[in-house]
């Protein structure tokens, strides 16, 4: 069910670009989201309580940004990550630039160490799921200090 | 009529007789039946006992089952191209099939064996030879991948081969097929007195299992058959069986079948190695092929090798003796003590079991019943330890279950019997469905066997599974053997011919199996372990796209650019690092295999377009819900074309 859904979007998403084509069935975007809809997608939702499913229960973030380990999370970020998102674009999946007003530290955190767990018992990632076409996450396998050192860099994404 | 009154009675009673003999057997065997079920069942989820690596055969491979299950994990490439795994047919593991004769795509695997240290399993390579063009290969039980292959020269059926001494000092190749060296063109009766037969020490390095070989022994021109090494007291001495002593060559059947005793050769490799490395042994020009694989670089390369030690036995005196043993013997099985060695003669109605002890005194005494060749031969009465008197037909294999016992395999009879070292008495017989050749018992043929089961491996199974044309499966077997008596617990087919097996506690392996490889250890020289580092060049006619794949898009996915005659290399990195997220790509009308590309690895294809058109290449793993959209398109220009190389994915580059 939640793969048909997310078929019709994308579908629906590539087919109102090219309007000069054939054209299959274009629902509404509202009218395809019915189950789900809320005003602004997923991606978009400030969500600034919840901590998500995963091994990061607390993490209080100091006030000042550690450049030296934002630097290094760029380099993690560029190395591990960028074959699905761009900085401050939508690709594969949602752009972290200014996730940090949206997301709590914990739920990024969680969002890169454990994705599995979280799309299927976080109730934001299971909706992110099917706003990016029902692409899951994938598990780089990063540890708690090399995705800490990431977290340092989306700060730095403003 | 009374005749007819009376014939009928007579049938009936059979009849009786029989249905009741059915039900009651039946009705037994059900019992039975539950019973064994229960010992072979493992529960969805749950693992194995044990491992067991079951050589292929004519399939030239070696697969991994686990026991007492008989399920099927992974059918390991070794001698013979697979394309499941792009084995041999991507440009990374083409150079693992090189020998002097050329690129060869097959073999016949036939013994694996396990790596020892202190005669007792380790579990950290797996050996195993090619029999047909003389090979040894080991396979890493870490990735559960061939990593080395070295070739044999001066050897043809490399057959005794590939058993290892009690700390892997060595993995021996002898062969099978005595044969002119160097090879030259010569009359093939000259054969007698001119043919050697070569057996290879290959040593192998402590720290990563490197193989070269250390010296050839240039034997007799006999047939070496099998082989084993001494272990515990008799470690630093060798055994093969040799058959067609008579050096016949032609006829064999008969031919070599005329000397009441051949030969178990014994060989003291200490003494030759000290004799070695002083000097000893003469460098002899020859041409074998050595390839090894690097998982850094996910690549392996060929070396041709121009040389090799060669050592006269009769240049070390003391090291080499024949024990005569009835009659062309096949297995040659050293009992986990070291003292007992059993020659399984094919021919003769006895088991002849040698004793080390007495055959170190008769050598201490120079009691010699001639010589061959130069070689002292040793009075069978002198070193004889015993025989199991008329045990079956056709004995081939022994092993070993720590307990006293021993099991051997016959033949012509189908059947596993047990008997007891130091009595030679018969204990227990099972048959086996059909024709059974080698058996296993994990750890039987090292210092400290496993003795809870015993794998027999048969040729011919007919009537056990559902026929499936002339050609069906053959099989193996499992016994439970922790009580006075065998019992049969289960029968399984297994792929090409089970000829050999080794086997292996699980917990020695299971935890040292790799995930992944590391993107970060990536060292293929084409490697794009970022979408920042994937792009495609030119050079004159030559097209490398560095192309990346993840869940569930390759970078890029248009290329453009590419022309009719180009030859066009797609080096594809797997940038996942999750554990079990292999990705495929296949390209229509490439003339190659698909690859599997494991997380963090680098494979390359080559593809040679023929005809302009859009040509698309998609992923052959189901890797997510969004498998289906995992593909891509290249455009080929005609060769005249200006279209410069492009590449993109969506709309990001």
């Amino acid at each position: 069910m939640v793969l048909s859904v997310s078929l019709l979007i994308s579908c629906g998403g590539k087919e109102e670009k090219k309007k000069e084509n054939f054209s299959y069935e274009k629902p509404s975007t509202t009218e395809q989201a019915a189950p789900t809809a809320e005003a602004a997608p997923p991606s978009q939702r400030v969500d600034l309580t919840n901590k998500g499913v995963g091994p990061i229960k607390e993490l209080v973030l100091p006030a000042d940004i550690d450049q030296a380990m934002a630097t290094q999370g760029e380099e993690i970020y560029k190395k591990m990550c960028t074959a699905c998102h761009r900085p401050d674009k939508k690709f594969i999946g949602p752009a972290p630039k200014g996730i940090l007003e949206r997301r709590t530290p914990e739920w990024i955190m969680n969002m890169i160490l454990d994705p599995e767990d979280m799309i299927q018992k976080d109730p934001l990632a299971m909706d992110l799921l099917k706003e990016f076409n029902g692409a899951p996450m994938a598990n780089q396998n990063l540890t708690e200090a090399e995705a800490r050192a990431v977290l340092e860099y989306f700060r730095t994404l403003k | 009529m009374k005749k007819i009154f009376k014939t009928v009675t007579g049938f009936l009673a059979i009849a009786l007789v029989f249905t009741s003999c059915n039900n009651g057997e039946s009705k037994s065997k059900s019992a039975l039946s539950s019973n064994a079920a229960e010992k072979v069942y493992v529960a969805p989820g749950e693992h194995d006992e044990f491992y067991a690596f079951v050589s292929g055969g004519f399939s030239g491979q070696l697969a991994v089952y686990g026991l007492p299950s008989g399920r099927l994990f992974k059918v390991i490439p070794v001698f013979s191209q697979d394309p499941e795994k792009a084995y041999g047919y991507n440009e990374e593991t083409k150079p693992m099939l090189n020998t002097s004769h050329g690129f060869i795509p097959w073999d016949d695997s036939h013994h694996p064996d396990i790596s020892q240290t202190a005669g007792e399993l380790d579990g950290r390579w797996v050996f195993i030879n090619g029999n047909n063009t003389p090979r040894i290969a080991k396979i890493d039980l870490t990735t559960f991948e061939t990593t080395e292959i070295i070739e044999i020269p001066n050897s043809a059926g490399n057959h005794s081969s590939s058993f290892v001494t009690e700390n892997t000092e060595y993995v021996v190749a002898g062969t099978r097929f005595s044969v002119p060296v160097p090879q030259k063109d010569m009359p093939i009766k000259e054969y007698k007195g001119n043919f050697k037969g070569a057996l290879s020490f290959i040593s192998v390095d402590p720290k990563d299992g490197g193989m070269s070989i250390k010296f050839q022994l240039m034997m007799p021109g006999f047939n070496y058959d099998l082989s084993h090494p001494g272990r515990g007291k008799s470690h630093g001495w060798f055994f093969f069986t040799t058959y067609n002593t008579e050096e016949a060559n032609s006829l064999l059947e008969v031919n070599a079948s005329q000397n009441d005793k051949d030969f178990i050769a014994a060989i003291n490799w200490k003494k030759i190695e000290e004799y070695v490395n002083n000097g000893g042994g003469t460098k002899m020009p020859t041409n074998y092929a050595h390839n090894v694989y690097s998982d850094e670089t996910h690549t392996a390369t060929s070396t041709m090798i121009k040389e090799v030690l060669t050592v006269n036995p009769l240049d070390v005196p003391g090291a080499v003796y024949f024990l005569p043993t009835p009659k062309s013997p096949h297995g040659c099985d050293v009992d986990p003590t070291g003292e007992y060695i059993v020659g399984n003669g094919k021919l003769s109605a006895n088991l002849t079991v040698h004793s080390f002890t007495k055959m170190e005194e008769a050598i201490k005494n120079k009691k010699f019943d001639g010589e061959a060749y130069g070689i002292p031969i040793l009075k069978f009465e002198d070193v004889l330890a015993g025989s199991v008197v008329q045990p079956g037909l056709g004995p081939l294999h022994t092993e070993f279950d720590g307990k006293g016992n021993a099991y051997t395999t016959f033949f012509i009879s189908s059947e596993v019997v047990k008997w007891k070292l130091g009595t030679w008495e018969v204990i227990d017989r099972k048959p086996t469905y059909y024709s059974v050749g080698h058996l296993m018992i994990p750890g039987g043929n090292s210092r400290k066997p496993f003795g809870k089961y015993v794998l027999a491996m048969n040729k011919i199974t007919k009537d056990r599974y559902l026929p499936t044309g002339p050609e069906v499966t053959q099989s193996a077997q499992l016994y439970d053997i922790t009580g006075d008596k065998m019992e049969l617990l289960l029968d399984f087919p297994t792929i090409g011919e089970p000829h050999y097996a080794a086997g292996c506690p699980a917990s020695l392996i299971e935890g040292n199996s790799k995930k992944l490889y590391k993107l970060e250890d990536n060292k293929h020289p084409y490697a794009a372990t970022s979408d920042a580092a994937t792009k495609v060049t030119r050079n004159g006619n030559e097209v490398h796209i560095q192309m990346a794949m993840i869940r569930s898009h390759f970078t890029p996915d248009n290329i453009e650019g590419v022309k009719v005659g180009d030859k066009v290399f797609f080096h594809v990195t797997n940038l996942e690092q999750d554990y079990d997220v292999p990705h495929g790509i296949a390209m229509l009308g490439a003339n190659t295999s698909e690859l599997l590309i494991m997380p963090g690895q680098t494979e390359t294809f080559v593809w040679e377009p023929k005809e302009v058109g859009v040509w698309p290449f998609y992923c052959t793993d189901f890797c997510s819900a969004l498998h289906q959209e995992m593909q891509g398109y290249v455009r080929v220009s005609p060769a005249s074309s200006t279209i410069p190389l492009s590449w993109t994915l969506g709309e990001d580059f």
